[in-house]
């Protein structure tokens, strides 16, 4: 009941005029860049940052959050239309929305995926309210060891369970690592890898990291292998659904978000795993299995919805514990950081205004999106044929201004150009981008955790694996860094039986 | 003789990757060791400490990675909505994007944001392949001033008007 208080009281934060206001720039700002081909939420996220630097922290999180459901609403909008999906996650979407596009049933698509966001978004962020206190509670006892415990969980999980290749993504877990512990060392101020430059010893700052990574090295890929032709994005009128399709996705509606939560939570990237494995729980289920890759309509609800309720998912684990599960959530908390306040267990203790206005606005966010985007979704549509030279000057454009906006230093502009070439270099030889942003932002923390720990246990190892949470965590670590050689044993067992 | 060398070489690029990533290591490692050691006594773990972890960690995975591509691995290079990787890449326009880039955070400081901001879109799109003579300036320099404008003057935060700005 505490928190439903405590929700109510949030949305007499949410719904003052002027966050209102907040609420639905944000959500017609995130749709609009997410729409854009090429831009996915993560970037789309960090572009938008520096629009919110000049508000206080509740309008600027009600704006983010706006953002972000904007974001990945027009992420399928362009997978849909174009079938080319911008991110991982919106890859299934595709496989079921562009058919129906091309069969012109690209309005029905556009309102399932829209109400699909929707109902998962709702179903996700209910569970939220219901579970991010009670984590959050849980999570108040948990001391150094656990914590260093969890971060470690992260580091792994990002980058044994993303990607086909663990050594790339080690690599660039390392890479992030590094970047994280350039500057002054926070508990003795000794200089590190900072080279005599006053400017490095305050650190690189995450955001320039975040835009460098996803932004500058995005557009500086994208430069060097320019599609010439364009794709043909097909036309679309106003989204709506008949009856049958109701009857049709109504289940997979709200199926997707049982799916998607869980897997949001826990670090295992987001929202590509639960997306998919809604789409293949759609296909088992449907009484229309042949229409399966011709276009299904509950193809694209079920994941569209999922993937919703990831992000609600992952909102638990970085408010109640501070650990980004998603790039976007990784950006987040370097937003969070930069108006110093730390997302964990005590968030919900010190800055309970922010937190509960900052949830009831993903209710407010939820309705808006809903409002704005079926009647706009021919406006969104003609985004998609921008010509592609100003869509990438208009990247580099803005990376710069928000580079520019964190501190008013023209330094920070080549370093950004610096670290946007290592995101060049990186998505040439397939090493991921999100351990590195990910190593950047808990880097610093675990180092922390980690001398705490050491300290509290005077120096003796044993001091980070004396709780059972601990232990438990890292049991979790081994089996999964033990993984490829278990499946390995267990497919040979399968074998010889 | 020399040729085969060549392409044996080219079709292992990614060689280079484990080698900046040894570089990268060595120097965090030199970096940790050269910390100051008066310091560095505090705490049962100190300065030093992770520094060397990771720059072991780099050491480590700089090797392993040449051995992965010694051995016939490769990255895959990633796929978009605009990349086209049938074609071989196109380094003079990164190259000339970077120019841009560069000149842009040079100007900022003298010239001020609208000017240089203008200069960036243009020059990029430019770089991009857009030929509008008359078009793609006008975007850029509306674009720029706009962004200045909302962000300087709505948003509260802080672009450099320069000169300009200041006869305006």
């Amino acid at each position: 009941m505490d928190s439903l208080n405590s929700l109510i009281d949030g949305f007499g934060t949410a719904l003052t005029p002027m966050n209102l206001l907040w609420a639905a720039i944000g959500v017609l700002l995130g749709t609009a860049i997410g729409v854009l081909p090429g831009i996915g939420p993560a970037m789309a996220v960090a572009l938008l940052l520096p629009v919110t630097y000049g508000l206080e922290p509740t309008g600027a999180f009600i704006m983010f959050a706006g953002i972000y459901y904007g974001a990945m609403f027009g992420g399928s909008t362009t997978s849909i239309l174009l079938n080319t999906p911008g991110e991982s996650a919106a890859v299934v979407a595709a496989i079921e929305g562009n058919p129906m596009a091309k069969a012109g049933r690209g309005a029905q698509a556009l309102a399932a995926a829209a109400i699909g966001h929707f109902a998962g978004g709702m179903i996700g962020t209910i569970l939220l309210v219901v579970l991010a206190p009670t984590v959050a509670a849980l999570a108040v006892d948990i001391g150094a060891p656990d914590y260093l415990a969890l971060m470690v969980l992260a580091f792994i999980a990002v980058t044994s369970v993303l990607g086909s290749s663990r050594i790339r993504g080690l690599a660039s877990l390392l890479i992030g690592l590094t970047i994280g512990l350039v500057g002054l060392d926070q508990m003795t101020g000794q200089q590190r890898l900072t080279f005599g430059s006053l400017q490095l010893a305050d650190g690189v700052d995450v955001v320039i990291v975040a835009v460098g990574l996803f932004a500058i090295g995005e557009a500086l890929w994208v430069a060097a292998h320019l599609r010439r032709t364009a794709g043909e994005a097909i036309p679309v009128g106003r989204p709506w659904l008949g009856g049958d399709d109701v009857k049709r996705t109504w289940k997979s509606w709200l199926r997707g978000p049982l799916i998607g939560f869980p897997f949001g939570a826990i670090p295992a990237g987001g929202a590509e795993i639960p997306t998919f494995l809604s789409y293949v729980t759609e296909k088992r289920l449907s009484k229309h299995k042949e229409q399966f890759g011709k276009g299904a309509i509950e193809g694209v609800a079920g994941p569209e919805s999922a993937a919703s309720a990831s992000a609600a998912g992952t909102l638990v684990s970085m408010l109640t514990l501070g650990l980004p599960t998603t790039a976007v959530a990784a950006v987040m908390l370097a937003a969070f950081q930069q108006y110093g306040i730390q997302p964990g267990p005590l968030l919900f203790e010190r800055e309970p205004d922010l937190v509960w206005g900052l949830i009831a606005s993903l209710f407010v966010g939820m309705v808006l999106l809903l409002a704005l985007n079926l009647p706009l979704a021919p406006v969104w549509a003609k985004l998609l044929r921008i010509p592609r030279p100003y869509l990438y000057a208009g990247i580099l454009f803005f990376a710069a201004v928000g580079a520019y906006a964190v501190g008013g230093e023209a330094l920070d502009l080549v370093v950004l150009l610096v670290i946007g070439l290592v995101g060049l270099g990186m998505r040439r030889y397939g090493l991921p981008v999100l351990p590195a942003v990910i190593g950047v932002i808990l880097g610093p923390a675990a180092e922390q955790q980690l001398r705490r720990a050491l300290q509290i246990s005077d120096g003796s190892v044993t001091g980070l694996v004396d709780t059972p949470f601990s232990v438990t965590v890292y049991a979790v670590v081994v089996i999964l860094l033990a993984w490829p050689l278990l499946r390995k044993v267990i497919i040979r067992r399968g074998g010889t039986r | 003789m020399k040729t085969t060398v060549k392409t044996w070489l080219r079709e292992r690029s990614e060689l280079g990757v484990g080698a900046l990533l040894f570089l990268l290591g060595v120097l965090v490692l030199t970096d940790a060791l050269t910390l100051d050691a008066d310091l560095t006594g505090r705490g049962p773990v100190g300065p030093a400490t992770v520094p060397l972890v990771v720059g072991c960690g780099l050491v480590v995975v700089a090797v392993l990675l040449s051995v992965d591509v010694l051995r016939g691995g490769r990255g895959e290079a990633e796929a978009g909505e605009d990349v086209d990787l049938s074609e071989p890449a196109d380094w003079r326009t990164v190259l000339l994007l970077a120019g841009v880039f560069l000149a842009f955070a040079v100007l900022i400081g003298p010239v001020g944001f609208p000017v240089a901001g203008a200069l960036l879109f243009w020059g990029s799109a430019y770089a991009l392949g857009s030929r509008h003579l008359h078009r793609d300036p006008l975007i850029a320099a509306t674009l720029s001033l706009l962004t200045y404008v909302v962000f300087d003057k709505l948003l509260g935060v802080p672009l450099p008007g320069g000169p300009l700005m200041g006869v305006v």
